[in-house]
């Protein structure tokens, strides 16, 4: 670079969008960020519905032989909390959250396509519709689980609930949305970026966004074509899954895990880019080995796509197949180990503040190596053959996505909500608030890897009254109790300091990345001047001139 | 078994084997358990250490800004790379004795997943039961799954591993008990509304009790001539359980529902929702989706006095 003397420039003002006002501006608006502060109201909605679905199953659940739901609402129940808590609320909240970030930590003035932006917004609010509508129709919800495995999910078995067309029909409009999604956060990270911003310079959330789009991509696409042929089948008698007149049940599931696989790295690697910004800013450090992080994220992308199979391994696709994908999977266990170090190592030396950001990234470490372990048990193709389709599953993707994934959401809303609201939030509620959700969780699934254990399939609506089955299932619904209370703590928490939080002004965590450059909430504009960028932390640079990061590579040679 | 967990927290699971093959899954998984916890501890470890030493005090200046290392970075990759390859000899080497390939063999035993029972047939005696299958001791019975409608699974964890019982193909388990008992195991895939209840018990025997049972289950009952039982009889060739239900020696031969030849003989009803007894065979047949909401089998809307026959009836079936 050259040495030129630190100036500001003034971004190039995009043709004045109008400024629609008041509540017609949320409909109307094509603006990043407030597209994206309805995703994130969106899916908060719908995480209280699906949390409420999932109460009404731990309360069947409490006791053995219990008739508090009937088993066609519990099967209902349990097929749209999953659906909903990975459709309506992990995928969107991470996309949400990127659509409102990524163009601020990028420079940009707003996303490549802002149409195309609302639209994917708004494809996903009508499918999240249509899926929920089916609980009035006739014969209710979809009870065919979140994976609608076929034949089941075939009309001769689900004859009298349109609910698994609804399932299908909600989630290709919705899908179609999320891949749109991920062409505009594509196309944005590499048409946008501000001047100086290289792509070895772009903070790792949008790294991790990028290969994250990617995966969407392809993934969604494959998902969408999947219920094209699902739909065919119901609606038009066509075969593709339908053993019984020459189709393939195996065939619907190579289909859904080849997305369904890369769909799980969709819902973590974004929180995987909320902790690597969380973890640096509050440990006053920058991210121990930026390269391999990011690295390795690529690696687990490609890695994504050839692993599918290791949720069929009791399908009986014969051994050299499940050691095949069994290996595969485990492959994927060392560029994520690496990750976890680094994060470690970032706090290593460092000067921690424990802020409630600071605390869910703190306890994401900790649940998401519960989590990842277990996971390798599955890729231990024997150890499958004993635990899938028990609690001891439910118990592992819990980990992952709660423990890990949602835990990071929360870490990134206590880290971002200042400069989306301009306001604070309450640290004490905060605290409040992770302590009754760590133990809250932990209580809840803790206990699940045992009944899976001792042999508790999943997806029953009640079961025997065998030694110490009660018991166990006692305790995870007493969690989820806790669960809930948590969640209620962080809605009222982000009700109260919208109101009277306190005033957040630009940079409240003293941050390096660009969106801290501008005002909290920023302007439509986003920017009114941008700070030179020369690495990757323009506001360490700029805040220490005489030890800013260039400067110290310059030195190093590196 | 080990008498260890006769009674204990994991005495029903893949941890309490009593088969060659489920052992090995257990030595594996107790391994790997091991080296989970090893790791688990190390990245707790210094997770907790970081978190206790480098706690920022209000007004500290920032610490050393460091970026990296590339020889740690080379080191964390290998380490896990080594234990991966560990992991996969293992893996690779456990499957094989887990689950030795059953080259086209002739099947002991066929089992049929229905929603939301089990069919099992010995092909070898020509028995036919359902949803509690008996075995010898010491025995290892070849057995073929197939599913009559939905993907089901087949999974009893101290015998052996789980397998899916998947419509339009058949896949081979080996089961074996080295001792006498009842083994627990349940359908372990998802299969509609009844799927909890489609309970598996796996009854081992002593070889010669075996042979004693399939006598047993062989033989066709005689009609009955006098009382309540022949008229239970007569009823029940009369109403349409016929068209779902088997019972040798009479003109029931259909296999929609389990076949009731020797219903008695068994210890629970409706895949393991029930006890068998006179009352709670009552409570079935007065109608069978007050037990098993959502089953297969219509109410037969019968009378109380219908029921008292049948159940004279059919208790009979030993
Ligand atoms: C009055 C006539 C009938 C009698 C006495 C009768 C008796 C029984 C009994 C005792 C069982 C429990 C068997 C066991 O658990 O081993 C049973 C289960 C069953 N029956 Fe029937 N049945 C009758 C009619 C029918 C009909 C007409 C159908 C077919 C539409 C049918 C379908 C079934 C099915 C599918 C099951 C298995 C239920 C499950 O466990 O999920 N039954 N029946
Ligand atoms: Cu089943």
């Amino acid at each position: 670079m050259s040495e030129t003397p630190i100036a500001s420039e003034t971004v190039d003002s995009v043709s004045k969008v109008e400024e629609y006002k008041g509540l017609y501006s949320w409909v109307a608006s094509v603006d990043h960020k407030q597209i994206g502060i309805l995703y994130l109201i969106f899916t908060i909605i719908f995480l209280l519905l699906g949390g409420i679905e999932a109460l009404l199953l731990r309360i069947q659940l409490a006791q053995p032989t219990s008739t508090f739901l009937s088993p066609q609402a519990y099967n209902q129940l349990f097929t749209m909390h999953g659906t909903t808590m990975i459709f309506l609320v992990v995928m969107p909240m991470l996309i949400g959250l990127a659509t409102y970030l990524v163009p601020l930590m990028i420079g940009a003035r707003d996303m490549a396509f802002p149409r195309l932006n609302a639209l994917s917004f708004w494809l996903l609010v009508f499918g999240g519709l249509l899926l929920y509508y089916s609980f009035i129709t006739q014969g209710g919800a979809p009870n065919v689980g979140w994976f609608s495995y076929a034949p089941l999910s075939e009309k001769p078995f689900s004859l009298w609930t349109g609910g698994v067309d609804y399932w299908a029909l909600g989630l290709l409009v919705a899908g179609i949305g999320t891949v749109s999604s991920g062409v505009n956060l594509i196309t944005t990270i590499f048409a946008l970026r501000a001047e100086g911003l290289t792509i070895r310079r772009l903070p790792l959330f949008v790294w991790m966004v990028l290969v994250n789009s990617f995966l969407i991509i392809l993934a969604l696409s494959i998902l969408n074509a999947s219920l094209v042929m699902l739909l065919a089948d119901r609606l038009l008698g066509a075969h593709y899954f339908r053993p019984a007149t020459g189709g393939s049940a195996i065939l619907w599931q190579h289909l859904f895990w080849a997305f369904g696989h890369p769909e799980v790295y969709i819902m973590v690697l974004p929180a995987f880019g909320i902790l690597s910004e969380v973890i640096p800013v509050f440990s006053r450090k920058p991210i121990f080995g930026y390269e391999f992080v990011a690295g390795s994220t690529v690696a687990i992308g490609l890695l994504s796509f050839g692993v599918w199979a290791h949720h069929m391994f009791t399908v009986g696709l014969g051994h050299i197949l499940d050691s095949f994908f069994g290996i595969a999977s485990m492959l994927i266990a060392i560029p994520t180990g690496v990750k976890i170090f680094n994060w470690i190592a970032t706090m290593w030396g460092g000067s921690i503040r424990f802020t409630t950001a600071m605390l869910f990234a703190v306890a994401f470490l900790v649940q998401f190596t519960v989590g990842g372990l277990s996971g390798v048990h599955f890729a231990v193709v024997p150890i499958d053959w004993q635990t899938t389709d028990t609690y001891y599953v439910v118990a592992h993707f819990h980990y992952v996505l709660f423990g890990g994934t949602f835990f990071g959401i929360m870490a990134g809303i206590y880290y971002w909500f200042p400069k989306i609201t301009g306001r604070m939030l309450s640290e004490g509620l905060g605290k409040i608030h992770f302590w009754t959700m760590l133990i809250g969780f932990n209580l809840t699934f803790f206990v699940q890897h045992i009944l899976g254990l001792i042999g508790m399939p999943r997806r029953v609506y009640t079961y025997p009254d065998l030694p110490h089955w009660g018991m166990l299932n006692l305790v995870s619904t007493i969690g989820a109790f806790i669960l809930a209370l948590s969640v209620l703590v962080f809605v009222w928490n982000i009700i109260a300091s919208l109101r009277n939080g306190k005033p957040a002004g630009d940079n409240p965590w003293d941050a390096w990345t660009l969106e801290w450059a501008t005002t909290s909430p920023p302007p439509v504009h986003n920017f009114d001047r941008l700070p030179p960028i020369r690495g990757r932390r323009p506001l360490w640079d700029f805040t220490h001139p005489d030890k800013a990061d260039w400067k110290v590579h310059e030195k190093n040679g590196t | 078994m080990s008498p260890l967990l006769s009674g204990s927290l994991f005495h029903s699971s893949p941890f309490n084997p009593s088969s060659p093959h489920a052992q090995v899954i257990s030595d594996l998984f107790i391994l790997v358990l091991y080296i989970s916890a090893v790791i688990f501890l190390v990245v707790f470890g210094s997770l907790l250490y970081a978190i206790l030493r480098y706690r920022g005090k209000p007004g500290q200046p920032d610490p050393a800004q460091e970026f990296g290392n590339a020889k740690i970075e080379i080191v964390w990759t290998a380490l896990p790379f080594l234990i991966v390859v560990f992991l996969c000899v293992f893996t690779v080497k456990t499957m094989y004795s887990a689950d030795p390939p059953a080259k086209g063999g002739d099947p002991d035993l066929v089992i049929i997943g229905h929603q939301w029972w089990w069919e099992a047939r010995y092909p070898k005696s020509g028995v036919v039961t359902a949803n509690e299958i008996h075995i010898p001791v010491g025995k290892n019975f070849l057995v073929r799954l197939e599913s009559a409608d939905v993907i089901h699974d087949f999974w009893v964890p101290q015998l052996s591993r789980k397998m899916d019982a998947v419509p339009g193909q058949v896949n081979y388990i080996w089961l074996q008990a080295s001792e006498a008992g009842t083994y627990l195991g349940a359908c372990s895939e998802y299969c509609g509304a009844q799927h909890a209840w489609m309970r598996i018990r796996v009854i081992a025997q002593p070889e010669a009790e075996f042979e004693k049972w399939q006598q047993e289950q062989l033989k066709v009952p005689s009609k009955p001539t006098t009382g309540e039982v022949a008229l239970g009889a007569e009823l029940f060739e009369r109403l349409t359980c016929v068209n779902c239900h088997t019972i040798s020696g009479t003109i029931a031969e259909a296999n929609v529902g389990p076949d009731l030849t020797h219903l008695a003989s068994r210890q629970t009803l409706g895949a393991g929702i029930l006890e068998n007894t006179p009352s709670n065979l009552a409570r079935w047949l007065a109608n069978p989706h007050a037990v098993k909401p959502g089953v297969l089998m219509p109410n037969m809307k019968l009378t109380e006095s219908e029921i008292n026959l049948l159940v004279a009836y059919l208790g009979t079936l030993k």
